[in-house]
């Protein structure tokens, strides 16, 4: 393998085309005679929807107008449950809830027609806090405002808890929503005929789910929807089941208009109706002894749904499973709920509910060292899940992990011991506002889908042989920035044994892909990267039992292949290889008791954050940062440690600078002006490095996407603690909350 | 409406337009120069950015009435200068575009610090970034590229 391209950094694929402007995103694209389209949405968080009316002074006979009762069929988005309307018909439930589509030739029209739209609402009780759904005294979902509920638990933790020899620390951590602000805002264009169905194309991260949406709208066999992924400016979550209603509307103003329709949303629209990640509040109860052994863990997470249930029970198991972390710990409790308010949806961000529970653990762990007078570190390392012991689900992980050893990098890279006891010293001696501190978290990230998920979804790929002898990769499997394209060539090229400029990559199109599951839980690289090498080596072998192809697994000269396709399909239509997900041996995983294995694999790994505050500005700076992680082989270096880094600073924005301000259920705060995510100047150097796989040089790669949003935030805190001495238990932490923390602390 | 003259990426156009048109319509609509994207539109991401007489603006927020008779240059013009082609390289082989949403702008806005400042620090490279946004990279990278291209071939860390 030493030759072959997986482990180099080989350039991004499409880089030339981004770097010069030539990629076309939605936005750039034009279909002739296309109308634009716009939302009507509500203003107000809970209502009964009355009646519509179209205003004065507007030509609405140029308009296609469509309302909850021009819909081709069910009025649904079709995901987990079946409560969310494509249009609110008789109550609204959430700001920004569309209610009414427009489409004119012309885009300032089709804002002034937008502009004079009236909703006549009569107003219903709203529920805009957790603690208000909770008390339930307004319900706005089932019996009691909880959409769903999951309960696990291993020992016997009130036993324990009761124990004499124990100290009982107990906490509560809260996270806030966070936006997920991709660059390139979210839209669709689509095409509606009667004879050939419809046709959309847009921003998305899972073609498959839009194709699902669309087939059960408008009621029409599979292969009369076609989904076409156009280049896709940032995802991370936002564009996983949001873009299906997007592309709904499109698709169902297309039918009315009689021409396509370009829906772009912009980016104040964006930030208020689509799906942020869920705030979270999480109880910990946890009895240790005095050197650090945890004993029980009691806890309580909790995760703000929204006003729908779309992806919230999903959300809300990777975030109870990851809610005890990487610790041996013999009696685990673990309750969970996703609660149902009056917000817009929250919905899938890069971490999926592992960002919030990993964050109110790590933080619970600073609080448990301050204590008990330990090293924080030194407490983590004590507590490491071991090879052959068992997660808080019960799920005994197989593989010889070494988490200490990841732990131990980080620190050395960070100057971990030197470092702490020079900012000790300094805040000891200094008269000025500055304040010194560091901190840790260590973390794992379980990837692909949760539980059975994989099984369900029964991913497929395939590799397709052209007369030229190149390869093409057929995957739905979406480029949104983390480097699907380039990855999957250098698999696909070292499986064929052909050079990389042998293998295309295409745009994912219903019409010509299978349906390779979904672009996220960090499942790309590991669940279908692994598929195509398959398809590979069974294209391969397809061409040896011809009698074309000389056997072994190595190089191959690419005019002999090419030879060795030409003949092949001189007899044969095509050829393919294909492979289908099949779960590694052993595997199961038990969702009523909520207990087993909960993913194949997982990542491990271990950051620290070097801080500085300014006690007049309460502004926290991160002025160095480490992230030290296993996550099996790595395809090409130059592209994971991209992915790390943008993780990073995204959780740096979470910590520090992102949030989102609801009013009256609604963001007060929806654009870039208010709402800030990092700059250059607010990041700082962050120093990735990957271990060594812990099953050696060919070891299967693991997903990264989603890891590096879990350890930045409770990193930072704990610096922020090790700093001022102040413990500050929620994020965001803008420089308010912090005073208001550091006054706390003080008095 | 009005007849604007201006010259595009060294080639002179007029364009028919309201004044108070915003550039980026105008570019992107008009001219079919889609390079230049819109994050924003009120002058916080910088995607939108392009040169005026070689001065680095938000095109969301320039009427395009104001440019008559100046030069400006977009994306798909700034190549031309070996020094910027270097650049869009640099921010290739380093890995400074991801989603490459962003790249156009930020490509426009180090390509002033590449012309002016060879051997910029990576600290003076992020003030000159600091208008334009990235959601996907951290900026490692793209502060990386453009050390490397200014020829400073320092970089902050990273792997
Ligand atoms: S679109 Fe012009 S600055 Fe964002
Ligand atoms: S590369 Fe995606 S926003 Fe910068």
């Amino acid at each position: 393998m030493q030759d072959g391209f997986v482990g180099r950094s080989v350039p991004r694929r499409e880089g030339h085309d981004k770097v010069t402007g030539a990629t076309a995103y939605v936005d750039d694209l034009s279909l002739p005679g296309m109308w634009h389209g716009v939302t009507v949405r509500s203003p107000v968080a809970r209502a009964r929807l009355l009646g519509v009316e179209l205003g004065e002074g507007v030509p609405w006979h140029e308009f296609a107008i469509v309302g909850p009762d021009d819909l081709p069929g069910p009025n649904v988005v079709k995901l987990i449950d079946t409560d969310q309307p494509l249009l609110a018909a008789d109550e609204i439930r959430h700001c920004d809830e569309p209610v009414l589509l427009l489409a004119h030739p012309d885009r300032a029209m089709a804002e002034r027609g937008r502009a004079a739209v009236r909703l006549r609402l009569e107003p219903l009780p709203a529920v805009t806090s957790l603690d208000d759904a909770l008390r339930g005294d307004v319900v706005v979902w089932g019996r009691d405002n909880v959409f769903r509920e999951y309960r696990t638990a291993k020992g016997d933790v009130d036993a324990a808890l009761a124990d004499p020899d124990v100290v009982v620390v107990e906490g509560v951590y809260e996270t806030g929503a966070q936006e997920q602000m991709y660059i390139e805002p979210q839209g669709m264009i689509a095409q509606f005929d009667a004879e050939r169905g419809v046709t959309v194309r847009g921003s998305l991260q899972c073609p498959y789910y839009v194709h699902a949406a669309l087939v059960a709208l408008f009621q029409l066999p599979p292969q009369q929807v076609r989904v076409i992924q156009t280049a896709t400016g940032g995802g991370f979550g936002g564009k996983e089941e949001y873009p299906s209603v997007i592309a709904a509307h499109a698709a169902v103003l297309a039918r009315k208009a009689g021409h396509p329709v370009k829906l772009i949303y912009d980016r104040v629209e964006d930030v208020r109706a689509t799906t942020k990640r869920h705030p979270s509040r999480t109880h910990h109860r946890t009895a240790v002894r005095r050197d650090g052994t945890l004993v029980a863990m009691d806890i309580d997470f909790i995760i703000d749904g929204g006003a729908y249930l779309t992806l919230s029970p999903v959300v809300l198991s990777r975030g109870a499973i990851h809610s005890a972390g990487p610790y041996r710990c013999e009696h685990v409790r673990i309750r969970a709920r996703a609660i149902a308010t009056s917000h817009p949806p929250h919905g899938a961000f890069r971490g999926f509910g592992a960002p919030q529970s990993v964050f109110a653990l790590e933080r619970h762990l600073d609080v448990i060292a301050a204590r008990l007078g330990l090293d924080p570190a030194a407490l983590r390392r004590k507590n490491l899940l071991q090879p052959g012991e068992q997660t808080a689900v019960g799920q005994v992980v197989r593989e010889p992990i070494a988490l200490d050893r990841v732990l131990d990098r980080a620190l050395a890279l960070s100057h971990w011991h030197e470092r702490r006891a020079a900012h000790e010293a300094f805040n000891r001696s200094t008269d000025g506002p500055l304040r010194r501190g560091i901190g840790v978290a260590t973390f794992m990230h379980g990837a692909g889908f949760t539980g059975a998920g994989e099984v369900h979804l029964a991913s497929v790929a395939q590799v397709q042989a052209e007369r030229d002898g190149t390869l093409t990769v057929l995957a739905a499997s979406t480029e949104i920035g983390q480097g699907t394209n380039t990855v999957f060539a250098q698999i696909v090229a070292d499986a064929a044994g052909l050079p990389l400029s042998r293998v295309r990559v295409g745009q994912p199109d219903t019409a010509v892909v299978p349906d390779s599951g979904p672009t996220v839980a960090s499942r790309t690289t590991m669940v279908v990267g692994t598929l195509l090498r398959r398809a590979t080596a069974s294209l391969r072998q397809t061409l040896r039992d011809a009698g074309l192809l000389p056997a072994g697994t190595g190089p191959v000269d690419p005019e002999v292949f090419t030879q060795a396709v030409a003949r092949y399909l001189a007899d044969h239509e095509q050829l393919r290889g294909e492979a289908r997900y099949e779960p590694p041996p052993g595997i199961a995983w038990d969702e009523k008791a909520f207990r087993g294995d909960a993913y194949a694999s997982y990542a491990w790994a271990a950051y620290v954050a070097d801080v500085t505050v300014d006690l007049r500005t309460a502004e926290v700076r991160v002025d160095d940062f480490v992230a030290v992680q296993e996550v099996g082989r790595v395809v090409n270096p130059v592209l994971a440690a991209g992915q790390i880094e943008g993780g990073v600073a995204q959780a740096i924005g979470w910590a520090l600078f992102e949030q989102v301000v609801y009013r009256d259920g609604r963001v007060a705060n929806p654009q870039m002006t208010n709402y800030i995510i990092p700059t250059a100047v607010d990041t700082p150097p962050i120093r990735v490095e990957f271990m060594p796989p812990f099953l050696g040089d060919d070891a299967p790669s693991k997903g990264i996407g989603e890891l590096p949003m879990d350890g930045p935030a409770p990193a930072i805190l704990a610096a922020v603690q090790h700093a001022t001495g102040a413990v500050p238990t929620a994020i965001p932490m803008l420089p308010e909350q912090l005073a208001q923390v550091l006054q706390e602390a003080q008095s | 409406m009005i007849d604007i003259e201006l010259v595009v990426n060294g080639r002179s156009q007029r364009v028919h337009a309201h004044p108070l048109a915003r550039l980026l319509d105008v570019l992107r609509e008009q001219l079919g120069l889609c390079g230049t994207k819109e994050g924003c539109g009120e002058g916080e991401c910088g995607a939108c950015s392009v040169l005026i007489d070689d001065v680095l603006v938000n095109a969301c927020l320039v009427p395009v009435g104001q440019c008559e008779g100046s030069r400006v240059d977009t994306i798909e013009g700034i190549g031309a200068d070996p020094r910027v082609a270097a650049l869009q390289r640099a921010f290739v082989d380093v890995g400074g575009a991801q989603c490459g949403i962003c790249t156009p702008g930020m490509i426009v806005a180090a390509s002033a610090l590449v012309r002016t400042r060879p051997r910029a620090t990576p600290a003076e490279i992020r003030t000159a970034l600091a208008g334009n946004l990235c959601r996907c990279t951290g900026y490692v990278r793209i502060v990386d590229a453009v050390a490397q291209a200014c020829g400073a071939g320092e970089s902050e860390g990273g792997a």
